[in-house]
């Protein structure tokens, strides 16, 4: 009877909170046609700063027709996971030769690249194990993480001092235990050009701890893969680091190659595992294979134009520059890295107030033609949010005039804006 | 005899659904057939270690043999001796479109699975009854295709950016107000993978101090998914009402585990097409059961859209119920509509929500736009808003070809599993060597199935598992029949006895039996 009656009481809170109406995060921009080098975005016609489109080949029409043969002969879905018939030609021949490209052994394809390293990371390390990771670790790293259950250390963003004195506790503790220090697991993620920070990480230096304390090394190179070193290959290509120093390296294949997907590439003992474990590989359908296809056919294009790469860094040095000295708003990032952020010099307190401000910088570019985005976080869940910040995307089909007149216009809205 | 239930009029039509009894002997045989491929399992690790047979593992590289051992050994001793011996039944690779008929690439191995070499050849019109092919939309021409061609040829394969960023195109919004029309609720939205829809909003609409009941049977990605969330989890026997309205009852009177206060919200985790067992959720009891305790139920629609109802649009449809009462519709556009994806629909403060704090919106790239055509084009067919009524015919074919694959099958003597009317059928197997020998006779006859054994299904349950489609023609079936009819005799796999146990007189082993009125 008394259980009849708390039943009766009990009132759930609603399913969701509601949202008010002009949270910035709930209009989207409506972009109309393809989003190219020359976007129309909310009817406007604008030019495009804010795909990860680095080498332009989402226009190319080579891929175009590579992915259209593939349509034909293939359809559209692959209906089913690649346990399970959906392993087509295709998806080999782009494991290959992502491969071959990487000079690694074997490679694996995801069909999402959010799941990417989201799927490899708790496939290889559990519950017990230990996890040494830069505070502006990616989303999908964060997830990646959670996923896994192990013990996560922090460490100061590109800190080496940070890290070594984390691995120094740990050795400590090892030494108080040495009988469960022999089964526990030791990996460290880093992310080869950050996407929150846009600066890179000092890769030697992680080498030489990797082999001083025993660790293993995963490097997620979503915005550096096709855009550093001399052909492309990456951040180990950038520092001519051997490829086998690195235990597991994961990529996007959304930012340089224009399709959809991931991949992860290193020596067949660590990508054969994710075979049978990696979750998003094995209880997921397959990348459709035209996608697949367009992605052989811009890995081809980046094969025989090795200097497209050097374009693309010198005008990112070009606009780095430009942008030095805009009052009130400070460049964050590398030179050479092709995504940007601005953030306010001084913020005005709030974080809302903040995203209000560049939201203003950002309509009044958008309205002389320049398009641009501020980065969106969701802000309960990231561990170390980042401030917020207008991100600026470097792609090698803009001009040395479109750059130039982007930074004066940024200046102006700048000026105009916060003062 | 089947088990017939109506429970109280909730059901507007019978509902069947068997689950044979596995027969003593062969239990008893599985467990004995296991344990000498164990025994078998530690001589060759044994030989191998003491280097008597050559070791074709994959090892660790010089310069780190002293790191900690990446892989436990134990962890691998599945997939090192039982799994290796009969690889050759999964990761086929086919090398045309996916549909009725399909072609494979020939593989061999030489050193018993262990490397594969591809001979080159192709063997051609392997009758495909592995892919989710469920309507037939996985074509290489006709009106979706030519479609899916005109949209990549004007908006290219990728998008490069995020929703919330500058990844919105108009053709998204099409494609969601399309959606929320075809499932009769407010408003929908999508997402470029269905199994990271599933990982990725879970979270967003629970967390901490919240409880979520998922079936014991539930796929990978709703687990992946509750467990990222942080909220607690509580797991109810298959399709069992009163096992679920037990939790219910309890979560609400007990309040949470150690400080007794209410939870927050109660979120109910179904499926609507089980894709290993073949079974159908009990849709209108669980809508019962959510009003009366007042909670939120998620349907997760992956294999059922498309499958089920008479014009297709899913369990719901099937169940002749609203779709209002289900709280978050989810699905995927893998299985019936030929293409990559999931979806999420209901309430327009729902979808508002998810479009502020969705993983997926703020971090992961939108979908791919000739995807994202064929959808459209295939819904629209579907729904018959391309002015024909091929829609209508497959859906139909489907539930005919389903009717009639299950009837002449459990004629053969074979144990099927699952609902009458649901297009996954699963043949039950149970022997480990038999797993192998199914799949490798069914190729040699030219008949493409998925086989499918630990750890996806409990150790002795191990099955084959056929997926009908309405590309399948009478003929392809009969042929198909007529092959597994010779295989089952050969392998001596038609091991029911026609003694059907009725599902709700399963061992139900908790102590307390609440009276349910009818």
């Amino acid at each position: 009877q008394e259980k009849e009656e708390l039943i009766e009481e009990w009132q759930p809170e609603p399913l969701v909170p509601p949202v008010p109406k002009d949270h910035p995060a709930l209009n989207y921009n409506i972009v109309s046609g393809p989003p190219t080098h020359i976007i129309t975005v909310n009817g406007k016609e604008c030019i495009n700063f804010a795909s990860f489109n680095f080498l332009g080949l989402l226009n190319n029409e080579k891929v175009k027709s590579a992915a259209q043969a593939s349509l034909k002969k293939y359809g559209v879905g692959t209906c089913g996971p690649r346990g399970f018939y959906g392993t087509f030609d295709v998806h080999l021949e782009l494991e290959e030769r992502l491969a071959k490209f990487m000079r690694t052994e074997e490679a694996i394809i995801y069909s999402y690249g959010f799941a990417t390293i989201a799927s490899a990371i708790p496939a290889y390390s559990k519950r017990g194990d230990i996890v040494f990771v830069d505070e502006a670790a990616c989303f999908a790293i964060q997830k990646g993480l959670q996923a896994s259950r192990s013990n996560i250390k922090l460490f100061k963003h590109n800190d080496m001092a940070d890290l070594e004195r984390l691995l120094k506790e740990q050795e400590t503790e090892d030494q108080k235990n040495p009988r469960k220090a022999r089964v526990t697991r030791r990996f460290i993620v880093v992310e080869g050009l950050y996407m929150n920070t846009g600066d890179i990480c000092p890769l030697p230096e992680l080498i030489k701890l990797k082999y001083k304390y025993k660790v293993r090394i995963f490097l997620e190179e979503s915005l550096s893969f096709g855009v550093l070193g001399e052909h492309g290959r990456g951040i180990t290509e950038h520092f001519g680091i051997n490829i086998d120093d690195i235990d597991l390296i994961s990529a996007n294949m959304e930012n340089s190659l224009a399709s959809i997907g991931g991949f992860c590439c290193g020596r067949s003992f660590i990508i054969d595992h994710q075979r049978l474990s990696g979750q998003g590989y094995c209880f997921s359908a397959s990348l459709p294979p035209l996608l697949a296809a367009a992605a052989i056919e811009a890995l081809n294009i980046m094969e025989d134009n090795p200097d497209i790469f050097q374009t693309l860094q010198a005008k990112c040095e070009r606009i780095h520059k430009a942008l030095q000295g805009i009052s009130g708003l400070k460049v964050v990032g590398e030179s050479f890295s092709p995504a940007l952020h601005l953030q306010l010099e001084e913020s005005c307190g709030s974080r809302e107030n903040d995203v209000k401000l560049l939201k203003r910088i950002v309509d009044y570019c958008m309205n002389s033609g320049i398009a641009l985005t501020q980065a969106r976080y969701l802000e309960k869940e990231e561990k170390c949010l980042p401030p917020p910040s207008i991100r600026v995307v470097i792609t090698v089909e803009q001009t040395e005039q479109e750059l130039d007149k982007a930074a004066s216009l940024l200046k102006e809205a700048a000026q105009s804006v916060l003062n | 005899i089947n088990h017939i239930v109506h429970n109280g009029g909730l059901y507007k039509r019978p509902f069947n659904e068997a689950f044979e009894e596995t027969p003593m002997l062969v239990a008893v045989l599985t467990y004995v057939g296991y344990g000498v491929l164990t025994l078998f399992g530690y001589l060759r690790d044994f030989m191998r270690q003491w280097k008597i047979e050559k070791c074709q593992n994959a090892t660790e590289r010089e310069e780190q043999k002293d790191f900690v051992p990446l892989y436990q050994d134990f962890e691998n001793f599945y997939n090192r001796n039982l799994y290796m011996r009969i690889r050759d039944s999964w990761n086929r690779p086919i090398c045309s479109v996916p549909g009725a008929k399909v072609d494979m690439m020939e593989r061999v191995s030489y050193d018993y699975n262990w490397t594969f070499t591809y001979t080159g050849r192709v063997i051609k019109d392997i009758i495909n009854m592995g892919s989710y092919n469920y309507l037939g939309f996985a074509q290489s021409a006709g009106a979706c295709q030519e479609a899916a061609a005109k949209v990549l040829s004007q908006y290219g394969s990728g998008v490069c950016s995020t929703r919330q960023e500058m990844g919105n195109l108009d053709k998204h919004e099409e494609l969601e107000e399309l959606v929320a029309r075809f499932l009769g609720v407010e408003s929908a939205m999508t997402y470029g993978m269905g199994f990271a829809t599933n990982s990725m909003n879970i979270p967003a609409l629970v967390g901490k101090g919240c409880l979520i009941l998922s079936d014991e049977l539930n796929h990978a990605s709703l687990v992946l998914g509750a467990r990222l969330s942080g909220a607690t989890i509580r797991i109810f026997k298959h399709n069992n009402m009163q096992s679920l309205e037990k939790l219910l009852k309890d979560a609400i009177v007990h309040g949470q585990p150690r400080t007794r206060r209410p939870w927050k919200k109660i979120l109910i985790l179904v499926e609507g097409i089980y894709s290993m067992e073949g079974s159908i959720v009990r849709l209108p009891e669980v809508i019962a059961l959510k009003k009366k305790y007042k909670s939120y139920l998620y349907l997760d629609e992956a294999h059922s859209i498309g499958a089920l109802g008479p014009s297709g649009r899913g369990v719901v449809e099937y169940f002749g119920l609203s779709p209002e009462d289900v709280d978050v519709m989810m699905g995927t556009f893998t299985k019936s509509f030929g293409a990559a994806g999931g979806y999420i629909g209901g309430k327009k403060e729902l979808i508002d929500y998810l479009r502020t704090y969705s993983h997926s919106a703020a971090y992961a790239t939108s979908m791919s736009p000739p995807v994202v055509e064929q959808i459209i084009t295939s819904m629209k067919c579907i729904m018959g808003e391309d002015g024909t009524t091929i829609g209508r015919a497959r859906v139909q074919q489907l539930a005919e070809n389903t009717r009639y694959f299950r009837r002449r099958l459990k004629e053969m003597g074979f144990i099927i599993y699952g609902n009458e009317d649901s297009p996954v059928v699963p043949l039950m197997l149970y022997m480990p060597a038999k797993i192998g020998a199914f799949g490798r006779e069914m190729l040699k006859r030219n008949i493409g199935v998925v086989v499918v054994g630990f750890p996806a299904t409990p150790i002795i349950e191990s099955r084959a598992r056929f997926c009908l489609s309405a590309a399948h023609t009478k003929e392809m079936l009969d042929t198909a029949l007529k092959e597994i009819n010779e295989v089952g005799d050969l392998l001596q796999v038609k091991y029911s006895r026609r003694r059907l146990v009725p599902l709700l007189d399963r061992p139900f082993d908790e102590t307390t039996y609440e009276e349910t009125e009818d």
